[in-house]
């Protein structure tokens, strides 16, 4: 295949413990470490293999944002991708037109694969994919865990909840990554300034005739109800008691 | 009056309980007037458990070859036939909803809401983001139709004492043959299912082989409960990966939860922050996990694992 395309969304780091900001309009971002979505990394990474492998010609990263996002994009540079699409938005995108974003992209681009993260770690919302390919009117393969390229269609195996299925999609598709399709590679310092001369194209949404759309309003945030700290016991037997005196032993 | 559209999750045979969750979501929603749609190659016997649930005031049954495995974009475009004329399509936010629900959002032209854990009004609706760290509530358009998963966590199961028509729709579109199910390897247990069980006995990293990981299974016998992990657990291989709690796996509510050797990441409690009773053991006093427990034991898993199994 010629090239695949790789999402890359930036996101609070996966380290930091996130807040609701003090008038509840949302959280705290000020000062706040960020990064790929890791689930975009694991995508990349299976790019990247691919492409190694012979299988592909091209990985080309694109993110959805502001200018700000361009670093997630030189950081994805310096892992392998050979370029990168920041298209340009300051005010946030909900997940369709995410996927409508994507979908004008890939018709640009025309990539035999397109590769994101199963989910988002700041909105959880486990969709873009999916929206991406219903858009298309091509094949989705979600959660993947293995990727088995076949000529014209693939092999994906998927981390369902009663265990794993295979299925088989025709190519152009898409693919979400699950966590255990690879263990991304770590970013060497001389890679980091290759990637300063990738080239890194700026679009703003407008330009592909997208309106960020805000369908659902995200009217307050709130911390979740807290869990009350309970007893701590010294033994076997407190434990053994403590159950029975919850009636759940 | 809201109509509400819910997507049975079924394995051909038997209703998967998050569909008798969904209804007691659907139910909160003011004068609802909710139906089950069941697609599938037969779908009678699965039409005719659905009929039981309370609430239901229909039960469509879209009978069809291809829908005898849940491919996403052979059900989406069904879906979206069906969808017309419905305020509200729900599905479950299990990996078959999550698959599913937004592709049919998406040919419907709406976004879609993952993972509604409360309703506040027919298009208001609680969520969690950034693994439970935050909750956000949301306003959804009134003039287009609300698209959501409901995190079956949240809700118990309505009751079976209904019996709804069951009526067979005929559903006309093209279905694309760019998909195809080739083999399903699920793990066969004959444990409690870790989505429904009372109680639930998870094992981490601390156990430290899969061999191990069999001091947990003999707790959970002894205890009638089902078997989790932690995403570390499942990373080493001790388990397979649909034993994975939290965030990015399963998120489970039973009325007992026990974490051993689990230090308790936020990825990982956002999974069982709605069980009753949490218990944790780990040898480490400071662990986050002991945040959240009701009862806690410090101390080492494996003098104190087997003592417990043969204490209860």
């Amino acid at each position: 295949m010629d090239k695949i395309l790789v999402g890359l969304k930036r996101v609070v780091d996966y380290n930091v413990r996130v807040r609701v900001n003090s008038d509840g309009s949302g959280v705290e971002t000020d000062g706040v470490k960020m990064s790929i979505n890791p689930f975009d990394e694991i995508a990349l990474e299976e790019a990247l293999r691919i492409k190694e492998k012979g299988a592909a010609s091209e990985v080309i990263v694109v993110s959805i944002g502001g200018a700000e996002s361009q670093q997630q994009l030189r950081t994805g540079l310096a892992m392998g991708a050979d370029r990168a699409i920041l298209v340009e938005t300051s005010g946030p995108v909900d997940a369709l037109s995410c996927a409508r974003a994507l979908l004008e992209i890939t018709n640009r681009e025309k990539p035999g694969l397109v590769i994101l993260g199963k989910q988002a770690i700041d909105d959880d919302n486990t969709q873009t994919g999916q929206m991406l390919a219903g858009l298309w009117g091509r094949p989705q393969a979600t959660f993947a865990s293995h990727i088995e390229l076949d000529g014209d269609s693939a092999r994906i195996t998927r981390e369902i909840d009663v265990g794993k299925e295979i299925i088989e999609v025709d190519l152009p598709a898409v693919v979400t990554a699950d966590l255990r399709l690879n263990e991304p590679r770590y970013v060497k310092l001389p890679d980091i300034m290759k990637a300063k001369k990738k080239p890194l194209d700026e679009i703003p949404l407008a330009d592909l005739g997208i309106e960020a759309s805000q369908q659902i309003d995200q009217a307050s945030f709130e911390p979740p109800a807290d869990r009350q700290k309970g007893v701590m016991v010294e033994d076997v037997a407190g434990l053994v008691a403590a159950l029975k005196d919850k009636g759940l032993v | 009056m809201s109509k509400i559209l819910l997507i049975a999750e079924h394995d051909g045979t038997a209703l998967n309980p998050s569909t008798a969750k969904m209804v007691a979501c659907a139910a909160q929603i003011d004068a609802a007037d909710i139906d089950i749609a069941v697609l599938a190659e037969s779908a009678s016997q699965v039409a005719t458990e659905a009929a039981t649930l309370d609430s239901v005031a229909r039960v469509l049954t879209v009978e069809k070859p291809e829908n005898k495995y849940a491919l996403a974009a052979i059900l989406a475009p069904q879906i979206v036939a069906l969808a017309d004329g419905y305020s509200h399509v729900f599905g479950p936010s299990t990996t078959f909803g999550k698959d599913l629900m937004p592709r049919v959002a998406a040919l419907l032209g709406v976004n879609q809401i993952s993972d509604v854990m409360s309703i506040e009004g027919s298009h208001t609706f609680k969520r969690p983001i950034y693994a439970g760290s935050v909750v956000v509530t949301l306003q959804a358009a009134t003039d287009t139709a609300v698209v959501a998963t409901v995190r079956t966590a949240s809700y118990s199961a309505v009751g079976g004492s209904n019996s709804a028509p069951i009526e067979s729709v005929d559903v006309d579109v093209d279905l694309p043959q760019h998909t195809r199910f080739i083999e399903l390897q699920a793990g066969s247990s004959d444990r409690p299912d870790l989505q429904t069980a009372t109680a639930v006995v998870s094992g981490g990293r601390a156990l430290a082989s899969e061999e191990n990981f069999g001091m947990i299974y003999a707790l959970a016998d002894k205890l009638g409960a089902g078997v989790g992990a932690s995403r570390a657990a499942v990373d080493a291989g001790y388990v397979p990966n649909e034993l994975q709690v939290g965030q990015t796996g399963k998120i489970i509510a039973p009325d007992l939860y026990i974490a051993i050797g689990i230090s308790g990441a936020i990825q990982h409690l956002t999974g069982i922050k709605d069980a009753g009773t949490i218990v944790a053991i780990n040898k480490d006093e400071e662990a986050p996990i002991f945040e959240v427990t009701d009862i806690g034991l410090v101390g080492d898993l494996f003098s104190i694992l087997p003592e417990l199994t043969e204490a209860l």
